[in-house]
This record gives structure tokens, sequence and C-alpha cells, in this order.
């Protein structure tokens, strides 16, 4: 593991009242080095922290914004609650589905997309919503989803 | 002290009280699961609920201060439907596996789905399975049946001490694990206990017996000095296991895991006749033929070459018979510290008792706001001790220090130095903990065997008599003076006199005896800890050995006669713990075999040697137990022992104080016994279990 990662997270470290709470920014950095967050990474937070394991452990399992499993270049959630269900949330995520190939939950052969559903992304006015890692899509359409998949598609290949 | 209203009844209650606990003082059971007194409040289960004044919706009871004025209904249909629901939302994953299941009948959710759900399932869809986890050789579980209730993990976060559990996921995936490691404590096994469920069950105990079908004796444990009060439940001849019993002063609910787990061990490596050396082969022979080699040998021999040594495990009774039966014969060589401690008076008594006990008391520690342990590893030596010491920890403002090998007692420990130069200077007031002690209101030091089964033990013992004094440890309603036994017959031992009497010898005086030809017949009652080649190889070239005990361990493969005794589990005996608290052990099952109850041996065999003891039952041997030391008498009280001198004044060696339990799971000849303590040995034994992580290998 990169001596970087340690300094990183003791820099973070530095800035809570203890190492217990820094925990989730130390997943966070790690996450952003490694991309998945497997059983050696989760040991070796728990290491630079100096906690015990079982606490990176649970905290690392209970946010989905944690991966444990590992995920594409580009993890596609799309808002499935109340606000863009009505919206035909289910059909954009049937349409993202044969677009790539496989099923929610699952990633590409390729490792370049996981598809998966969320919980409310809080963006209920612009439904049906879909989030890319950090990036929000809105108004979403199967035409604008071609786009986007496209997008992504080059920006890989720049 | 908020009054509230109760299902209709006004009830004042102490302040900071739940209000659930109100309901229970009410006499009003509440059920639930993840609620337990004495970890903190988790209010997940969500069954404790009842209806409050003008709240709108039920509330977790667990969870909620009883304040003043409050109006608590715990009998509406409310009550009753959201009981219902919470019972049957449980028992969505829940298998209905209950016949099969080791918790049957004994289980919180059997119990509590009869008596507030309901009769029928609606529940059509698939049930969750969740794999089976690992967590050391003493904890089976069957996670499927978990319902979440999180004791399991708070138990080992605040009363253990090991954050080692925790739940992962989230919402209807989450899974209670230790990540595959055993989960490294000494009090593991209270998990299953506290495990409202058949999740976390007995590993050893599974598939044996139903709750139902054992018999149940309250007695006490034998295995450390705690004297932890223990339910020991039985079927037919065979005890099945160990269970905790309720003593707020000695071990709360709570029992260490050789308590509970070396009971498989009674029923190995049994002394169930007699044994007679012959052309050096032990040959089983009867009891009378064991007896009359016995009288013969001792026929016409000097008392003075007669010598007896008490074991760990002995009970009052059988010791003070023993001890009669050596003044009859007109031997004043007996030792009860079979590891060489040098506590006690020299000759004629242990001196003042204030100079053997746990003074404090353990439910003292509470009390306590500094401590200082000497030579002590107290999480080895005595687990509930070690709990309570955590306890006072966590309460604030309890700063330890310890002086002897470092060990990870589960609370901070500031490591002061090795040996007794490090208690000099303390003793001299030099350094930071001398200043730690001397703020300190109640004071206590704890010393254990290791400080003070040396050569220097004496002036050890001076020396931390001499530091108790100076730092104030020693005043009208406080006595921080502490001695940390591991044996549980040891102070009943002290108490008793089993001590060299006038110009007797202690246990080097004996053994050296015996190699000078000065002592010619040793008498070990359940002894094995001594150094057994000290008694020379056979009976020709060394003493002639009697052994009574109740396992092959050490004491009887040096045996030239064997007298099959009874485990702690096998007879009415009276224990003295470290505290001085005298407890009454009970009979269980019967001894296996021909092997009888101690002090009875002792009785037949003092008729055979014509020194008839004047004791035909246990009541008029207990009468003369008081008459010798009116302790006695007093069951489960602990008075104030007096202060008084002891130790000695001498020259302190410089050597670093010791171990005194090597093997935590191997400190006994039941424990030696055990396959489960082998197990425990193995997987905690050499480098810790919680040391191996996944990136290890």
């Amino acid at each position: 593991m990169a001596t970087g990662l340690r300094d990183k997270i003791e820099e973070v470290a530095g800035r809570y009242p203890n190492r217990r709470s820094a925990i989730m920014p130390a997943l966070y950095l790690a996450q952003a080095e490694h991309a998945q967050l497997s059983g050696e990474v989760l040991l070796e937070v728990a290491d630079i922290l100096d906690v015990p394991e079982i606490w990176v452990y649970e905290l690392a399992t209970f946010y989905d914004m944690f991966h444990t499993e590992p995920v594409g270049t580009f993890h596609i959630q799309v808002c499935t609650n109340i606000s863009c269900l009505l919206l035909e949330a289910e059909g954009i995520v049937a349409h993202l589905e044969s677009r790539l190939g496989i099923e929610r939950g699952d990633t590409t052969p390729d490792g370049l997309f996981t598809l998966s559903t969320a919980e409310c992304l809080g963006s209920c006015d612009t439904a049906p919503v879909m989030q890319v890692n950090y990036a929000f899509h809105e108004n979403l359409s199967e035409r604008r989803i071609d786009e986007i998949l496209e997008n992504l598609r080059g920006a890989v290949g720049e | 002290m908020p009054k509230l209203t109760i299902d209709g009844k006004e009830i004042e209650v102490p302040g900071g009280l739940t209000v659930l606990q109100a309901c229970e003082l009410a006499g009003v059971e509440i059920p639930r699961f993840c609620y337990h007194e004495r970890l903190s409040v988790a209010g997940n289960c969500r069954m404790c609920l009842v209806e409050m004044g003008q709240a709108p919706k039920p509330i977790a009871s667990c969870a909620m201060p009883a304040g003043d004025g409050m109006v608590i209904r715990t009998d509406t249909p409310v009550v009753k439907k959201a009981r219902q629901g919470v019972m049957e939302f449980l028992l969505i994953n829940h298998p209905l596996d209950c016949p099969i299941c080791d918790q049957g009948g004994e289980c919180d959710l059997q119990d509590q789905a009869m008596a507030f759900g309901v009769d029928h399932s609606r529940y059509q869809e698939n049930k969750r399975a969740v794999p089976e986890k690992y967590m050391g050789p003493l904890i089976k579980t069957i996670m499927t049946r978990c319902i979440h209730c999180t004791r399991c993990i708070r138990f080992a976060t605040e009363i253990a001490g090991v954050e080692e559990m925790g739940a992962l996921n989230r919402g209807g995936h989450v899974e209670i694990t230790t990540l595959e490691k055993a989960i490294d404590s000494e009090l593991s096994g209270n998990l299953i206990d506290v495990c409202p469920v058949g999740a976390l069950t007995s590993r050893p105990y599974a598939f044996t017996a139903r709750s139902w079908e054992l018999r149940k004796t309250n007695s006490v444990d034998a295995l450390d000095a705690v004297g932890s009060n223990i339910r020991v439940d039985a079927r037919g001849r065979e005890v099945m296991r160990v269970l905790p019993r309720l003593h707020e002063d000695v071990n709360e609910e709570w029992i260490s895991d050789k308590t509970r787990y070396a009971c498989d061990g009674l029923a190995r490596q049994r002394l169930d006749r007699p044994y007679l050396r012959k052309d050096g082969r032990l040959r089983p022979v009867s009891w009378d033929e064991a007896f009359r080699a016995i009288a013969a040998r001792l026929d016409g021999l000097d008392g003075g070459k007669i010598a007896a040594l008490a074991g760990d495990l002995c009970d009052a009774e059988s010791m003070l018979a023993l001890k009669d039966l050596m003044a009859a014969l007109g031997s004043p060589h007996l030792d009860c510290r079979q590891d060489g401690a040098k506590i006690g008076a020299k000759i004629g008594g242990a001196g003042p008792r204030a100079g053997y006990l746990f003074n404090t008391t353990i439910a003292g520690i509470e009390r306590a706001d500094a401590a200082l342990l000497v030579g002590t590893n107290p999480r080895h030596e005595a687990t509930l001790v070690n709990a309570r010491l955590r306890k006072r920890f966590l309460m604030g403002g309890f700063r330890v220090g310890l002086i002897g090998a470092p060990c990870d007692l589960s609370y901070p420990v500031d490591t002061l130095g090795a040996g007794p130069e490090t208690l000099s200077e303390l003793a001299a007031g030099t350094g930071a903990f001398a200043e730690v002690l001397t703020a300190a209101e109640r004071p206590m030091i704890v010393l254990g065997m290791a400080a003070l089964a040396r050569p220097d033990g004496a002036a050890v013992l001076h020396l931390a008599r001499a530091l108790a004094e100076k730092f104030g440890m020693i005043g009208e309603d406080w006595n921080g003076f502490n001695l940390l036994h591991g044996a549980a017959a040891r102070v009943g031992g002290l108490d008793l006199g089993f001590l060299p009497g006038d110009g007797g010898r202690d246990r080097d005086g004996i053994l050296d005896g015996v190699h000078g030809g000065d002592i010619e017949v040793v008498y070990l009652l359940g002894a094995d800890e001594i150094d057994m080649a000290r008694l020379g190889p056979n009976a020709q070239e060394g003493a002639f050995v009697i052994y009574q005990g109740h396992h092959g361990d050490a004491g009887a493969h040096r045996a030239d006669v064997i007298l099959p005794g009874a485990a702690y589990t096998e007879k009415n005996g009276t224990y003295v713990n470290t505290e001085g608290r005298v407890q009454l052990g009970r009979l269980a099952v019967s001894p296996p075999g021909e092997a009888r109850a101690d002090w009875t041996i002792l009785r037949a065999l003092s008729e055979v040697v014509g020194q008839r003891l004047p004791y035909d039952d246990l009541g008029a041997l207990r009468q003369r137990l008081v008459a010798v030391n009116p302790v006695f008498a007093a069951v489960d009280r602990v008075e104030a022992a007096p202060w008084g001198e002891f130790g000695e004044q001498g020259k302190l060696d410089g050597a670093p104080f010791g171990v005194a339990v090597e093997n935590y799971y191997m400190t006994d000849p039941i424990s030696r016994a055990s396959e489960t303590m082998a197990s425990c040995a193995e997987v905690f034994g050499s480098g810790r279990a919680g040391e191996a992580t996944g990136t290890d290998g």
C-alpha cells in the first residue's frame, strides 16, 4: 500500500477528536486509491488508524457508498424511490439493463459499468434521476441515457 | 423520586430508572430481548413497547427515563397488538427449528412468543439464511436464529472489554460476526447466556441434554479463588454443564470460561478405586487393603517423619480432618501453600486475617479510586475480579498501575516496573504513580501469588504492608490491602491453620526433608502442583506417598497409595474465597466408582491407623470447623478483618515478579483433564488468536 494513503489518513485523523471518528473519511480516501474496499484494504485502514478491525468492517459494510465488492469505472445508481418511480424509473433501469447487457447489481465484463438502484437521491424535482460516480444526470429519458453512455464510453477512449 | 402510575397503580421509584425498570418494581413483567440490566441500552428489539399518557404511539420502555407523573399502561389492546406485531416481525426470519435447537426449553424468544405472540404465521415468503460464523472452540453459532438484539456485541465491548464482535451490513442483511476469529476473552462463555435465542450456544454442550431433564444443584466454583456462585446441571451421574448463579458481591451473573467449560474434565482421568503400588506398578486394590498398607507403613513411625500437603481444590472439611489426623499422629509438618507462597505466620496459625485476604472485597473494588497491581494478572488468576476492575475503570477516574510482567487486562494499565525494586521505590514515595496513590481517597493494592511465592515473598509482603499504610489504604471504613489468591482452598486452609505447627516444616522444608531422609511419609491431599521429583523416584529412595484426590494427575503418578476422593461437584464442602467469604459447595452428583467424599476417607483411615477422629457426620465436623475458627460459622458474610503485623522485614531479591498462571486453561487436575480446555489452550495458547489476521497467511 502506498505510503501516500497513510499520510493522507493521518492528516485527516488529526482533525477528529478520536481516531474512531476518522474511519469514514479514511475509508473514502482508501476507496479513492483502490476503487474497492477489499478485506485487505479494510485491515490496512484499521492498522493505520489503530482501531479494532471490526469497527472498520461495520462502517464499510453499512454504507452503500463504500464498495466492498468490485465496481466498474462508472457506477450508475438509478433512483427508484417514489418520485422517480412515478416517472417510470423502472423503465430507465430496464433500458440500462438492455443497453449494458447486465442486470441490476452487476458489472459489465469490460469492467466499465456497474448498474445498481438507489433510494432517494434527493432530486425529486428533476426526476427521474441517476448518479454516475459523483455526477447527477436529471430528467432522464431513454434517448438521454444513450447519449450519456456514449459520452462515458468516449471519455474512456480518449 | 419520580412518581408514576403503572396500570392504574401509583408507584414511587428511585431517580434515574427507565420505565421498564419502574414497571418491574411495580411487579409488571415487560417482555424484552435487547434490554439487559448490566449492558447499555440499545432499544432495537422493540419488544418492550408500552403506552404512555398522551403519546400518540407506543414507546420503548427500556429507553424511556421514568419521569414524574407519567401514566404508563401495559395492559391495553394497543400494547397487546404492538407486541404481537413486533413478535411477528422477529419471527419472520427466525427459523421454527425449536425441536433441534439447544436453546429450546430455556429460550426467551420461545417463552415470549408463547406469552405475547400469536398462534399462527402469515408469512409466506422465503426466510433468510445466514452462514454460520466461527467464534472459537466454546461458542457454537447458528446465525440464522439471530434476532440482532446486539446483546453479544455489547457484552463483548462493555463487560469483556474485547472489541472483536460487530454487526456487518444493514437492515435485513445484518450479520453478527467476529470476523471468523475466536473471541479472545476468558468471559466469552457468558455470551451464550446473554443471547436470548439459540444463535449463540455452548459448543461442548451441543445436542447433549435438554434443560428439563437436568437436575440442578446450587453450588460454588472451586477452580479459582473467586468462589463464583454456580449451578451444576447434571443428568444421572454426569455433570452436563455449569451455569452462573447471581451473586452481586462475587460474580454478579457471570462466570469465567474455565468455571463453565472445565466440567467435561470431571468425567475424564478419574480415580475411581484405590490403588497400591506393588513391584513398582499401581494395582487396583480394595479400600481395606489400601488402608492396611498405609497403617503398616505408619506403624511404629515417629510422627515427625510424616508430612501433609493440601492442594488447591480441597474443601475445608477434608483439610481439617487431615490436620486433626496429622496432629493425632504427632506430625507438625503441614502446609496448604503448595506454591510456596510466603503468607501466614511462620508458626502457630496464619497471623492476622487481613494479612491474607482480599480485604477490599470484590464489590468494594467499585468504591476504590486507584489500584496498584503487584505480581498479578487478575485476568488469568481471578477473571471475575478483573471484570470488576474493568467495571470500576468504566465508571471513570480510576488509574491502575502494574508492577510485574506486562499483560493485557482489558483496561489501560500503567506498567511501572517488573520487580520488588519498583515496589520499594514506590513505597519510598518516588515516581509518578506515588502521586496517583497519594491523591486517591481510597487506593488499593493487589498482591498476586507471583509476588509472594518466591524466596523473598515475606519481605515483599512486609513492604506492601508498609506501602499500604503509607498511602492511607487502611482506614476506618476502607481496607485497600489485598491478596489475590488463585486457589479455592487457600484461604480456608489458612483459616483453619493447615500450616506448619510448632517445629513444623513448610512446603520446602518437607520436600527438603524427603531428600535428607527426615520425612518418610508424605500425604498429598489433592496436591498436584508441587515438584514431584523432589519426593524421590519411589518409596525406597524417597518418601512413601499417599495421594488422596480425584484425578490421575501428577500426584497420582508418583503415589504409592491412591485413595480416590471426590471432585468439588461431588461433595458437600466449605470453601473460603479470596475475600474470606465462606461458601458451601453442594453435592450435585455422586463420586464415580468407589471414590468417596474426602473427609469420610480420612475418618475411615483414622480408625485403621488407630487414631479415630471424633466426628461421625458432616454436622459434627462442621462444628469442629467452627470451633477451630469461628469465621466458618458466618456463611456468605464478609466481615472486616482486623489489621495487624504480618510479613517479615528482609532483603529483597532483584528478580522480576514471574507469572502465577502460565496457562489459564490448564491450572488444576480438572481443567487439565478437560478436552474443552485443551482445545482452548491450543487456540489461545501459543500466540493468542487475536493476533492472527487475514493478512498473516
